[in-house]
């Protein structure tokens, strides 16, 4: 089991007092709100966060951690002592985030046992035939919604243990992903949520999509945006040539004249749908390097034949 | 009921659908005056239909739980709500244009 640092998650001095610890609290739980912050790891560290607060914040729970020593540091190998928490009185304490059944090992081995008997979300009090409704993100990739797909997923479910503990317990599933799905869109499945009550009908599981970052596409609601690296003379006199599609490749014709960044739409190539998305390829103008005679002798009698001046319209030469 | 693994039927939440004022406190398990509060803060605006029998189109659901979760972790009132969903909405859309016209060699 591996120690946690909880004045160093908050970033707080050991002899912070509860003030400090307060403001911390709510600084750090906005800036890492899953709802709310766009970091990638945000969820883990909220819950993190919330944990490091439920422990300081309560003066019993702070005693009893302080009691461990200092000498500890994050993430070593940990095991309580003995008798580490005599004479202390633990008072039921409300839950910050997250829910239980989602602290780490170290907090459930300090502290976990206190809880016992305390309910997952869900279980309130009142009777209440059919089960709850779940929600749940999923990360799919753009060619899942092109053509559709089905993808084996995991997820974490908080369960109570026959001595009343919750735990939080995998549970797989296979979904087909309906195609045409864009980023955020959920999806239903029903009977797939909570189990229902005394043979209530079991609730509904919601999936929220969200697309992996791709190597090629950029999405944008139904629109794909794809980068068509050309040459310069591509660019300039027109020319016809393949774009990766996720249906395949394509051929396109580049119109003379084009410039760097130049937009070029393939109707109906984006994602499917009733009204299915395009596909815009933008045109990245790349140049042959002068690192020989020949392309030297090349960009100089540009240079001395085609009068040009790319600062025209800022009234520089 | 029987759970197997194979999760079917599934069915598509786009632009089309809409809950009803009955599903959606079902599935966030609110009650429908917590529905009227944020309708009184412009969180949710109903699609159509009234009394019992309003409509709310797709994105209410995810407007619903974010609200609650701000309100139970971050203490943030119905106005507060309202203006960081404002907010976070802006930000999404800009992040998209923003992604769309990132030149890929990043400088």
């Amino acid at each position: 089991m591996e120690y946690k640092d909880y004045y160093g998650v908050m970033g707080v001095k050991r002899d912070a007092t509860q003030d400090d610890i307060k403001r911390a609290y709510r600084k750090l739980s906005r800036k890492y709100h899953p709802d709310v912050s766009k970091e990638s790891d945000a969820e883990e560290k909220f819950k993190e966060v919330g944990e490091a607060y439920e422990v300081l914040k309560d003066p019993e729970k702070r005693a009893a951690y302080d009691q461990l020593g200092s000498q500890w540091k994050a993430g070593q190998d940990f095991r309580p002592p003995p008798g580490w928490d005599a004479g202390f009185e633990f008072r039921d304490g409300g839950f910050t985030s997250g829910g239980p059944g989602f602290h780490s090992d170290f907090f459930e081995e300090l502290f976990g046992r206190h809880y016992a008997g305390a309910r997952p979300e869900g279980f309130r009090r009142g009777f209440r035939m059919r089960g709850e409704d779940h929600h749940a993100k999923i990360l799919i990739d753009i060619e899942d919604s092109f053509s559709g797909a089905k993808r084996s997923i995991s997820l974490r479910v908080p369960s109570l243990t026959e001595d009343g503990h919750v735990v939080a317990r995998e549970r797989k599933l296979n979904v087909s992903i309906p195609k045409g799905i864009r980023q955020g869109q959920q999806i239903r499945l029903a009977g797939q949520g909570g189990q229902g009550l005394d043979g209530g009908e079991a609730g509904n599981l919601y999936l929220e999509v969200q697309f992996r970052d791709h190597s090629l596409y950029r999405v944008d609601g139904a629109d794909l945006y794809v980068d068509l690296p050309v040459a310069p003379w591509e660019a300039a006199l027109g020319t016809s040539v393949k774009v990766p599609t996720p249906g395949g490749k394509v051929d396109l014709k580049i119109p003379p004249n084009s410039n760097q960044g130049r937009k070029l739409r393939l109707k109906g190539r984006g994602l499917p749908g009733k009204t299915p998305g395009d596909l815009y390829v933008v045109l990245r103008v790349t140049l042959p390097p002068a690192d020989s005679e020949d392309a030297k002798r090349l960009y100089e009698e540009m240079r001395d034949k085609l009068g040009f001046n790319p600062r025209a319209n800022i009234g520089v030469s | 009921m029987a759970r197997n693994h194979e999760a079917e039927p599934i069915e598509l939440i786009d632009e089309q659908t809409t809950f009803t004022l009955f599903e959606l406190c079902q599935s966030c398990s609110v009650e429908a005056e917590t529905i009227e509060a944020m309708m009184d803060y412009g969180i949710l605006e109903p699609a159509g239909g009234s009394g019992r029998n309003l409509r709310f189109p797709a994105s209410s659901l995810r407007r619903t739980r974010v609200t609650l979760h701000l309100q139970r972790d971050l203490g943030i009132n119905l106005a507060g709500a309202a203006l960081a969903l404002e907010l976070l909405e802006r930000i999404d859309e800009l992040d998209a244009r923003l992604h769309i016209f990132e030149d890929p060699e990043g400088d």
